[in-house]
């Protein structure tokens, strides 16, 4: 066989203390396409980014067509022919698609649209595309959006395609079109890497299959010799025990159900589908997926900040026995109706706290209404600050730091010592532990736990299924905005969750 | 009456053109995302330097020869305007500042330095009353040969002095840039998003750097033009007054088009001395109708911002620093 | 073969984001930023007056502290603009830039001149003086929530908005002028000069004591409303993240249309200390662009009212100053503008250095 168009030599990157690649080798070769295959936080991303010159890596070497490459640049990708098409667009909202395509190359010549729009046309003719040159990209759909960037691509002349999860945000029909262009793509002979994790995918599309895990290179296989199992297993691995306390639920009672929640987005695209599940006093509900799966949406939903278009969201109140739907109530509403919820949001200091505040002020976010006078009353907050610095050992100099000063594991403990201080009858944690160390994981599984323990109602959304399996005690599992499985944390086989997780099992199956 | 019209059409286009140097240069700016409201006082400054530099030209040569009184005031009006442009460039791009306080501080500065020179200049060299440069201005207003023969028409549209077409055609000019070139398609992408532009090449400082000196050279004509064409070589300190934030309004009832800003320069030079031409006008009232121009403009900005049609919004990221780092 | 060559061409600082610095530091930064910009002001006025620079100063000094009378508009002056100042920093504080100040300031002042022309002696002072502040504050309070209205629901740009108001609330002016000056003169003079209806008492015979005495104290509540009060929170919280606010059910709107009522009451109320305290008359030119200025004061401050005593004490004493060095030495008073202007300039691009760090790119580095 001919050189690779691209092979990767003992790659190894670094951010920090955490190693997001360790020595990976993988090679792809002109007309084929190859699964980088792998579940969230895997490294698949930051490999590719190291292709299109976003990131250098810290060792190893990257041979592209058998030369040894130096790839430090967007502009050096290019150069090497190789065109990342990333998860977020990278498009002007107010340009046509045309407009969007040329836009920063240095062509000869005279700027005539008229003729990018003709070359424009001819490769969509070449692969199958369907795309108009002159629509906005603002009127275009997501999938209409994402041919844009992948002619952008071509149209620079790229031999080398890599696509970061480009299904995630197709419909199924969407889905199989790409497919067909990236097939006759493969058969051009350009080299295709396509970031995934949907199992069923890879088997359908790729020739080979290469898998990460937790950053490290697990192999390659050839989708011809291989089946869902063993992918399944390559990916999540063997389980690795975490020891993390679970003790059994006592006393539970229904605190939260949720009944056929529908929710769009502002494109309008459907994003909870039919949501049905019930949160129990005492008990850890773990929700899996992969991300974007609506697990953010559907905390907001319940938290009042998102607008659901059908279906109830029924609160049990435990000191009056009285049972409220909290659909279409505003987050104050809730709070008036007596309802105790507390909420981690994944976006902590976009959303959770205020960066440029003190930890005190930041304490006051949930509770500076309270009382009659016009005044905040900053001397509970301060106290409450000072607790929270002693017990969840956060390190800063005092509680008047701003928390964008801290680290990620005390931002986040500032956090969680709020939202868990306002004694919540309902806590709802998105990914507590993403990119915390060791120890501060562990603090917050056991403020989790302690929670439970004293009778609140806990949903985990989290990432990594070691994790949810010895955490939770009860584990959704949500995959394109549905509920595909809830299983129970005690018997939940990581292998199981993974293929709910990406929808190749089960009755909530939507593609055709 | 029909030529009570046509000298409305006239005054109205006179009163147009210094609004349309500052309207097109400050599209040319804002485009690149910078909202630049020191236009009013580049625009005072571009009117002095001309004035400085004819004083000079005038002060120390004999004969004036036609060609360097007008070359030497047009230079220097640019090399005026651009540098007050270049300050606004070098503290919001390189040094990050705020845009809205340094453009008023820069409106601040460029009104000072205009009255300052306008009040003081005679009396560095001795001389009293106030600056008149009649030949120069005079140069400046020569109208075309043949357009006092071509009756109403001509004297409408073909008795203005050289600058009025320059002001046209170089709004022709920067619309056919902004929608037909490879730069103006590059220039729109650094104002709506930069992050996306930086990604595809485009370098973010040159073009904001050279538009806003550019667009600040453009408007810096609109101050020539008044105190060499429309006031014939005088300066009277504020009499330039708000025309600045008339531009900056312009843009908007423009949305942000050159094309469009000619004929709106014109209305609002029309707006603007229209209460001349109403027969029979309290004075009090013709106070009110001057409120027009910033009434409609007003009603362009809401209607725009409720309609949410996105090709007439501000560019997106107009008021905004770029720092590739918080990508 | 593709080598490493392009790459010398990258830029041989590379700046960061600081995250903390020791305040000393900042004022260090700060301070070397005033020198420089007074050393460039001292070849400035060199170039103008061929004077000595100390002498210059001197005579700066002189203007605003030479006599007793001096002192008192000094403090007047200071108490004006602190007062502007002190109306559009809630609004800088929520992220909306309110740069309508001067409009809203003339419109509280002719709301004042006009109760002070119709009313004159109609109403006795006692009744007419809380007449005229309260018209003054509503007057400001409309021209403020107008353009705030249209953000809250729209995203109208406010900026452009407001600035446009500005234009819009001097032709109501020059009308009423107009109306009341029979001569066409269009020029008011001072209104009620035999009665001094409208006018507010001289305190312990002290021309500006009352108006000084009235900042001050708003002064001190502006304070306390940021930095103490619910609302001051709020605000903060919605200046620093929508989001958040959100989160947290702050009613967003609710806050931007508040929180432009505050903005434009307090200018209307500098309006009516304009016109009912200090000049007794009222033209197109009553705010004489402390509306812009206010927000580089606001800004130099970082929106802390105490420290904005400070800062309008410094614009004013510069322009008072400036204001002398053209009458001794004969120039044009806009030589002001100018020394503020570079001033300003040195100011604000210090902050820079404060909030950046530059770093020499070393040679090994790979991004």
């Amino acid at each position: 066989m001919s050189n690779a168009a691209i092979e990767l030599r003992g790659i190894t990157k670094r951010f920090g203390k955490i190693t997001a690649n360790k020595n990976v080798n993988l090679s792809v070769y002109g007309g084929e396409i190859l699964s980088l295959l792998g579940e969230n936080g895997s490294g698949k991303t930051t490999l590719m980014n190291m292709l299109s010159g976003i990131y250098y890596p810290d060792e190893g070497q990257i041979f592209i067509n058998g030369e040894e490459a130096v790839i430090r640049s967007p502009k050096d990708a290019f150069d090497y022919k190789i065109g990342m098409i990333h998860q977020h667009f990278k498009l002007i909202d107010v340009f046509s698609a045309a407009e969007n395509i040329v836009l920063g190359l240095k062509e000869n010549g005279r700027y005539d649209i008229k003729k990018v729009t003709a070359r424009v046309k001819s490769i969509s003719e070449k692969y199958g595309f369907d795309i108009d040159p002159d629509k906005k990209i603002y009127e275009m759909s997501v999938s209409e959006k994402q041919t844009v960037e992948i002619v952008k691509v071509l149209y620079r002349g790229a031999d080398i395609l890599i696509l970061d999860e480009p299904t995630a945000v197709l419909t199924p029909q969407e889905t199989q079109k790409l497919f067909a262009v990236l097939r006759r793509m493969r058969d051009d002979g350009k080299a295709i890497i396509i970031i995934t994790h949907k199992l069923h995918e890879v088997l359908s599309l790729s020739d080979r299959v290469a898998v990460l895990r937790k950053g490290e290179y697990i192999g390659t296989v050839k989708t011809a010799e291989t089946d869902e199992s063993q992918l399944t297993e390559m990916m999540v691995g063997k389980k690795v025990s975490l020891n993390i306390d679970r003790t059994e639920s006592e006393n539970t009672a229904d605190r939260l159900v949720i009944n056929g929640l529908d929710l769009y987005d502002e494109n309008g695209v459907k994003v909870l589908d039919d949501i049905t599940f019930t949160a129990k006093s005492g008990e850890i509900l773990g929700i899996a997926g992969i991300a974007g799966s609506g697990q953010r949406e559907l905390l907001e939903a319940i938290a009042g900040l998102l607008k659901v278009s059908s279906g109830e969201i029924i609160y049990n109140n435990p000191k009056t026995g009285d049972s409220e739907n909290l659909r279409d109530k505003t987050p104050i509403q809730i709070r008036d109706l007596g309802v105790r919820l507390s909420f981690v949001p994944e976006d902590r200091l976009g959303m959770g706290l205020v960066g440029n505040m003190d930890i005190v002020d930041n304490m006051m976010l949930r509770s500076y209404r309270r009382g009659k006078s016009v005044f905040v009353n900053r001397q509970s907050p301060k106290k409450l600050a000072e607790d929270i610095i002693k017990d969840l050992e956060i390190a800063t100099p005092n509680a008047n730091t701003p928390v964008r000063r801290l680290s990620g594991g005390n931002v986040q403990k500032v956090l969680v010592g709020r939202e868990i201080a306002a004694s919540p009858t309902v806590l709802m944690a998105a990914y507590p532990v993403r990119g915390l160390d060791i120890n501060s994981s562990y603090m917050i599984y056991n403020l989790l736990n302690k929670q439970k323990e004293n009778g609140v109602a806990v949903i985990f959304v989290g990432e990594d299924l070691d994790v949810l399996t010895e955490l939770c005690d009860r584990i959704m599992v949500i995959g394109s905005g549905r509920v595909t499985g809830i299983l129970d944390g005690r018997t939940a086989d990581k292998n199981e969750i993974g293929l709910l997780m990406t929808g190749t099992n089960g009755g909530a199956e939507n593609e055709n | 009456m029909l030529t009570t019209i046509f000298a409305f059409i006239n005054a109205a286009i006179i009163q147009g053109i210094p609004l349309l140097f500052g309207a097109t240069g400050e599209i040319i700016t804002e485009k690149s995302g910078n909202l630049n409201l020191g236009i009013p006082g580049i625009m005072y400054m571009g009117g002095i330097s001309g004035i400085i530099g004819g004083y000079l030209y005038e002060h120390y040569t004999d004969n004036p020869a036609a060609w360097l009184c007008i070359l030497v005031p047009f230079i220097s009006s640019i090399i005026g305007s651009s540098l007050m442009a270049l300050i606004y460039s070098f503290l919001t791009i390189t040094l990050r500042v705020n845009q809205n306080v340094t453009g008023l501080a820069l409106t601040t500065f460029g009104i000072g330095v205009g009255n300052f020179f306008g009040g003081s200049l005679l009396s560095f060299f001795g001389e009293t009353g106030s600056i008149s440069l009649i030949t120069t201005g005079n140069y400046y207003k020569a109208k075309l040969p043949f357009a006092d023969k071509l009756g109403l028409f001509g004297k409408t549209f073909l008795s203005l002095g050289f600058l009025a077409y320059l002001a046209i055609i170089i709004a022709i000019i920067t619309s056919y840039m902004l929608n037909r070139t490879r730069t103006g398609l590059n220039l729109r992408a650094v104002g709506e998003n930069p992050a996306t532009a930086d990604a595809a090449g485009i370098n973010i400082t040159k073009y904001k750097y050279l538009s806003t000196v550019i667009g600040g050279a453009i408007a810096g004509l609109g101050g020539l033009y008044f105190v060499m064409d429309y006031t014939g070589g005088a300066w009277t300190n504020n009499g330039f007054g708000d025309r600045g934030w008339l531009a900056i309004a312009i843009v908007i009832f423009a949305v942000w088009k050159p094309s469009m800003a000619i004929l709106s320069s014109f209305l609002f030079g029309g707006l603007y001395i229209l209460c001349v031409y109403i027969p029979g006008l309290s004075s009090s009232s013709k106070e009110l109708i001057n409120m027009l121009p910033y009434l409609v403009t007003i009603l362009v900005l809401v209607v725009v911002s409720m309609r949410k049609k996105r090709e007439n919004q501000p560019p997106a990221h107009l008021g905004l620093s770029y720092f590739r780092e918080e990508r | 073969m593709k080598t490493n060559e392009k790459h010398t061409r990258e830029p041989l600082f590379h700046i960061t984001k600081r995250s903390d610095i020791v305040w000393w530091k900042a004022w260090i930064i700060r301070a070397i930023a005033i020198i420089s910009a007074l050393i460039v002001c001292s070849f400035v006025i060199i170039a103008l007056t061929k004077y000595n620079p100390i002498q210059v100063y001197k005579t700066m000094i002189e203007g605003s502290f030479g006599s007793e009378r001096k002192i008192w508009i000094l403090l007047q002056n200071i108490a004006m603009l602190l007062c502007i100042s002190l109306a559009v920093t809630p609004a800088f504080k929520m992220r909306f830039w309110n740069l309508g100040a001067e409009g809203q300031v003339l419109i509280g002042g002719l709301a004042s001149a006009a109760c002070m022309f119709y009313f004159k002696d109609s109403i006795p002072n006692g009744l007419l003086i809380p007449i005229m502040l309260v018209a003054s504050i509503l007057g400001g309070v409309i021209w403020g929530v107008i353009p705030a209205f249209f953000k809250a629901n729209w995203g109208t740009n406010e900026s452009l908005f407001t600035l446009m108001m500005n234009y819009v609330a001097t032709q109501p002016v020059a009308f009423f002028i107009m109306v009341w000056v029979p001569n066409g003169s269009s020029v008011m003079g001072v209104i009620n000069q035999m009665t001094k209806s409208g006018w507010l008492p001289d305190l312990f015979g002290k021309k500006y004591l009352l108006n000084i005495i009235v900042v001050a104290v708003v002064t001190v509540i502006m304070f306390v409303y940021l930095k103490y009060s619910k609302q001051g929170y709020e605000i903060s919280v919605v200046g620093e993240s929508e989001n958040t606010a959100r989160y947290i059910g702050i009613n967003v709107k609710k806050v931007i249309i508040r929180t432009m009522i505050i903005s434009g009451a307090v200018c209307g109320l500098a309006g009516f200390l304009l016109v009912s305290g200090t000049n007794h008359t009222v033209s197109t030119n009553l705010a004489g662009g402390m509306g812009f200025t206010a927000i580089m004061v606001s800004w130099l401050a970082k929106f802390n009212p105490v420290v904005m005593t400070l800062t309008s004490f410094l614009i004013v004493f510069l322009q008072r100053g400036a204001g002398e060095i053209a009458t001794a030495f004969r120039l044009n008073e806009s030589v002001s503008d100018i020394l503020t202007g570079i001033i300003i300039f040195f100011i604000i691009g210090c902050e820079f250095f404060i909030n950046y760090r530059i770093n020499k790119r070393s040679k090994k580095e790979a991004e």
